[in-house]
């Protein structure tokens, strides 16, 4: 029974190998005084994104965009004099690898909180697991409504517009500026087709056709062509960037020019020129919304200052949203960690996001309360004109239930003067 | 009516893509008995470096040359420092080895190029001819079915009217016996790999601007709808690995208009269960009794 | 070497197969004795690694069988997890709350929901060989989100379902690590599925399997029934699949589509070939690897130091790199798998 011998020698040698590189943690976040991941020097969160794989396109570069903003706090001293470390795990959008790898932050690295955490198949997985070892689970990268149940999840909170709030939003300006005109839908097969498509029929009715697509199968013919049959003059998309650029493609192809009104998740104008090449123009007219600062937007000091964070620690990537967003998650995590104070505990910077009151980057307000943990509650139109998006008109706030859409008058923030939210 | 006419037009425009694709798997297969799981990857590489080559010469034929060239050095560069070492006892062991050169090629294409979509321009209009109202084919959907009848034509008049052609199929199934008369058997592997990977590179100049764009993982899919074509035809056949692209390619265009996109899977499931129930072999395998 | 026990009598032939099983089962013992005194020695983390190879070892050992031993290629494997991980799914749901014993109940459950759909693929498959094989369990594989997309009221399309699992027993005490408790779970079900196929292929349908598997003409001349081998083997596959697909959903406390990817099914196959395709050792270096390979290439990438805008190149892309290298490698070195490189070579 040599092999008996050798299978046992695998299981033994796999044991000896990771012993030999884990410290002698005992596990387990109980013990008085010490928080996991925090030292009087020191605070380590981590996260985990599609870097490889399919699913990788743009949002890989968000989280190196975080942990740019980290250092940039973290060279003027870091926050609370802790210096913040930001470790980034490669999940490959699989659910399966994100149980391993938000185990090993946790388990493992004993991170102090799970930031950004990306997706909704992905991320739905943990939020068990990190409630049962009472990680807090910032700011999630995804609008499901999913991460707003802070009954069953007190330690989740989310961060984008929810795609109902977004899809509400969206409807009211269609039904003010084209009325009496044919609506039709085209979304992905799952929550965020879903929802969105809930979030247009509450101010629409329902739409006079709706078609549905799967990442799997990259051919959006059908579906286009169904729509063309049906006499669509509007059609909403809830789309990735890479079916938004197909979809705005198929149409041209087959002689379909509606007007075409597109989820936030799938209308990044530099994503999809980068999609479309030559066939950029495709874009112009493309009305869609968001709540972040436009990256085109040099005026903007919120952009002035990532762009200056960008240059300095983040190797001067070519600059996106992408990267406007990680540094807003990298701005409102350090909001939180100046507002939970020199005392940092699990439980204390929960108690700050709860209490709100935050002031950024963005045009939209930030919901958060001890009985609301969903993210922004708002956004602004855009529209590519002349082959650039800009904002009009004003911010609109809305709910994910039957509230109206009203407009949002707050004036916008500006950054504080040395690029780092001060302790308030 | 006006309906199914357009879905045929887009399922055949479809269908002739995953043909050419089909075609690099017959090609290795016949020459090697290899069902190379890395031909999709291998593809997107040599696209890389040919949509490369387009961009800083602003020809997108220069471009569309260097990739297919780029595929025949390619093919004979794995199969010389990598296949031929393989031990094919078990003909699982070549299997992994080319999932490990996916990978590999995935992670080098994702350090040299970053993981971020990039255009995929094409030679012709895409804008499909419209006839009364229904869009039917584009230009550049003409331009593929030109560029796969014409490889069909060349690797039928390759294997069935030159030395060359005898020689690789003589290797392919009787290695030994073909050395003994005098065939260089490894050269005609190699050339075997050469050529199927230039395919390949062809399918992929073909697929890739008809689909999300320049990606390491653009291929997957294509090779998943590809493999399937190339069984439902048998993978023997040139012939049939057209066929069973027009098939597959109208098959999802058909179910994805009619009941959905979600269900298009099922539907070639159940298509393969159908097909190979009845030809165990695909559609036009030579003889019944083969047991590979 | 076991047509060598063949002519003799039926008196001998029962003794050794007596006394191989119960040295089985003493090997069976050692494993678990090995196994809970490793839960005790590693930290969490560890543990839930160690948890997850025993599930993927329920995988790779069925694999093993049908792929190694019987000569037919499954690319289907993860859609057969994913069975057992939704029957698991949807039966906790029901039963939530009533106990321990409810996880017995569905994780048996999930293995004969896919020890059937195991049965329809290999009824199918025993005609097939080849590349036709494997054309035919690759779109098994695919057709899972679709699936789950399609009856979505059911399985709730790509977002999954979770999976209830109780908390450990309380009479191991009320601190006992979460982790352990999974370890000692899917072990449970790792080494009784190595007894059970071990057992089983050292007897007398292991003879049967490897008859196919070299020549199909021979075993037929000899009285084996090829089909009906080919299908039990698809059969017995599919049961341990759905075991470790059952076990995934208890470990991860999560199912959904995103989880059995292509990929998946591609790793297994890679998993048992590296390991060792003749032998249940093989399946167990299988399982190991596809624990610790990915976890090692990503640590090695880890400490390497560099600026960030190489980093950001590096990150992900190296350890997929580093992986497939890997593979090649061991591949073109150990062309019999890892467990053929011990010194006392025996053939299968």
């Amino acid at each position: 029974m040599r092999r008996t011998w050798s299978a046992l020698a695998a299981i033994t040698l796999f044991a000896a190998a990771t012993a030999g590189c884990s410290d002698d943690g005992t596990g387990g976040s109980s013990g008085g005084g010490s928080v996991p991941g925090v030292t009087a020097t020191d605070v380590l969160v981590g996260t985990h994104m599609p870097l490889t794989g399919p699913a990788a396109a743009g949002y890989s570069k968000i989280a190196p965009a975080t942990k740019a903003y980290f250092d940039f706090v973290n060279a003027s001293g870091g926050v609370h004099g802790r210096k913040i470390s930001y470790k980034i795990m490669d999940d490959q959008y699989n659910p399966a690898n994100t149980q391993q790898v938000v185990r090993e932050l946790v388990l493992q690295d004993k991170v102090f909180a799970i930031l950004n955490g990306l997706g909704t198949p992905t991320h739905t997985g943990v939020l068990d697991f990190l409630k049962t070892n009472r990680v807090p689970d910032l700011f999630v990268a995804s609008g499901s409504r999913s991460w707003n149940q802070p009954d069953k999840y007190p330690g989740t909170f989310g961060f984008n517009p929810d795609y109902t709030v977004e899809g509400k939003i969206l409807a009211s300006h269609v039904k003010e500026t084209q009325p009496g005109k044919k609506v039709c839908f085209l979304g992905q097969d799952d929550d965020f087709g879903r929802d969105s498509l809930a979030g247009i029929e509450k101010v629409l009715g329902p739409v006079a056709a709706k078609q549905s697509y799967v990442t799997s199968n990259p051919n959006v013919g059908p579906q286009m062509g169904a729509l063309k049959q049906a006499g669509c003059q509007v059609v909403m998309l809830a789309t990735v960037p890479g079916f938004t650029a197909l979809s705005l493609g198929t149409a041209a192809k087959i002689g379909f020019k509606p007007q075409f009104v597109v989820s936030q998740v799938g209308a990044d104008l530099r994503t999809l020129s980068k999609q479309l090449g030559a066939a950029t123009p495709l874009t112009e007219g493309l009305i869609s919304a968001n709540y972040l600062p436009m990256s085109t937007d040099d005026a903007n000091p919120w952009i002035q200052l990532f762009k200056k964070v960008n240059a300095q620690h983040n190797g001067n990537a070519e600059f996106d949203n992408n990267i406007v967003y990680g540094m807003s998650v990298g701005y409102l995590f350090v909001q939180s960690l100046q507002a939970a104070g020199k005392d940092l505990t699990r439980e204390g910077i929960i108690a700050a996001v709860e209490k709100g009151g935050f002031q950024g980057p963005a045009n939209a307000p930030l919901r958060f309360s001890a009985d609301n943990h969903s993210g922004y509650g708002g956004e602004q139109l855009s529209k590519v004109e002349g082959g650039k998006q800009a904002y009009f008109g004003t911010p609109y706030e809305t709910d994910n239930l039957d509230g109206p859409v009203a407009a949002y008058s707050a004036q916008a923030a500006t950054p504080p003067q040395n690029g780092i939210p001060a302790a308030s | 009516m006006d309906r199914f006419v357009f879905l045929t037009f887009d399922g055949l425009g479809r269908g002739a893509v995953y043909a050419a694709f089909a075609l690099a798997l017959v090609l290795i297969w016949r020459a090697t008995r290899i069902v190379n799981f890395a031909q999709g990857a291998m593809a997107v590489a040599t696209a890389y470096v040919g949509y490369s080559v387009a961009g800083a010469t602003g020809s997108y034929w220069l471009g569309f040359v260097v990739a297919v060239a780029g595929g025949l050095l390619l093919g004979a560069a794995v199969e010389r420092v990598v296949m031929r070492f393989v031990d094919h006892s078990s003909p699982l062991n070549g299997v992994v080895v080319a999932l490990g050169l996916v990978l590999v090629i995935q992670g080098v294409l994702g350090m040299t190029y970053g993981n971020e979509f990039r255009p995929a321009g094409a030679p012709f209009s895409r804008d499909a001819f419209n006839v009364g109202g229904i869009a039917l084919l584009s230009r550049f959907d003409l331009f593929v079915f030109a560029a796969v009848f014409a490889v069909v034509g060349l690797l039928a008049a390759l294997f069935t009217r030159t030395n060359v052609g005898l020689r690789m199929r003589a290797s392919a199934f009787a290695p030994d016996v073909s050395r003994l008369l005098g065939v260089n058997v490894g050269g005609m592997l190699t050339l075997g790999w050469a050529l199927a990977a230039a395919v390949g590179s062809l399918a992929g100049m073909l697929v890739i601007p008809t689909e999300l764009g320049l990606h390491p993982n653009a291929m997957d899919i294509v090779f998943v709808s590809s493999f399937t074509a190339a069984v439902v035809g048998g993978l023997d056949s040139p012939f049939g690995a057209v066929v069973g692209g027009l098939i597959v390619g109208l098959l999802l265009s058909y179910v994805s208009g009619y009941l959905g996109a979600t269900v298009a899977p099922i539907a070639v499931l159940l298509l393969l269960v159908v097909v190979l129930l009845g030809r165990p072999g695909g559609l036009f395998s030579r003889s019944a009794a083969r047991v590979a | 070497m076991s047509a060598t026990l063949a002519p003799a009598v039926s008196t001998g032939r029962r003794a050794p197969e007596t006394r191989r099983r119960t040295r089985y089962l003493l090997w069976t013992l050692a494993g678990a004795v090995l196994i809970v005194a490793l839960t005790y020695v590693l930290p969490p983390f560890r543990n839930y690694q160690l948890a997850t190879v025993g599930a993927y070892l329920c995988v790779t050992a069925g694999l093993t069988v049908l792929t190694g031993l019987n000569g037919q290629l499954s690319l289907g494997h993860g859609a057969l997890m994913a069975t057992g991980a939704y029957t698991v799914a949807l039966l906790q749901e029901r039963m939530a709350g009533q106990g321990q014993w409810t996880l017995l109940v569905s994780v048996v459950a999930a293995i004969l929901v896919t020890t059937v759909a195991g049965g329809i693929v290999g009824l199918a498959a025993a005609r097939l060989r080849g590349p036709y094989l494997a054309g035919l369990t690759l779109a098994v594989a695919v057709v899972v989100p679709a699936i789950t997309s399609t009856f979505d009221k059911t399985f709730n399309s790509d977002q999954g379902l979770s999976v209830y699992v109780e908390p450990p027993p309380l009479a191991l005490g009320a601190t006992f690590p979460y982790e352990r408790w999974q370890a000692w779970l899917a072990w449970t079900g790792a080494l009784l599925t190595m007894f059970v196929l071990a057992t089983l292929v050292r007897g007398r349908f292991g003879r049967s399997l490897r008859a196919v598997r070299d020549d199909e003409a021979a075993a037929r001349i000899a009285g084996v029934n090829v089909a009906r081998t080919q299908v039990l083997a698809f059969v017995v596959s599919a049961a341990c699949a759905g075991l470790g697909g059952a076990l995934f959903a208890v470990l991860a406390q999560s199912v959904s589509p995103g989880a059995f990817p292509l990929s998946l099914s591609l790793f297994l196959v890679m998993a048992i070939v590296i390991g060792g395709l003749g032998s249940l050792a093989g399946a167990v270096w299988g399982a190991v690897l596809l624990v610790a390979l990915p976890a090692l290439t990503h640590s090695v990438t880890d400490s390497i130091d560099v600026s960030p805008a190489v980093a950001q190149r590096l990150e992900g892309n190296l350890p997929l790199a580093l992986f497939g290298i890997t593979l090649i490698v061991v591949m073109l070195a150990a062309p019999g798998g890892i467990a053929s490189l011990k010194p006392r070579r025996r053939k299968a």
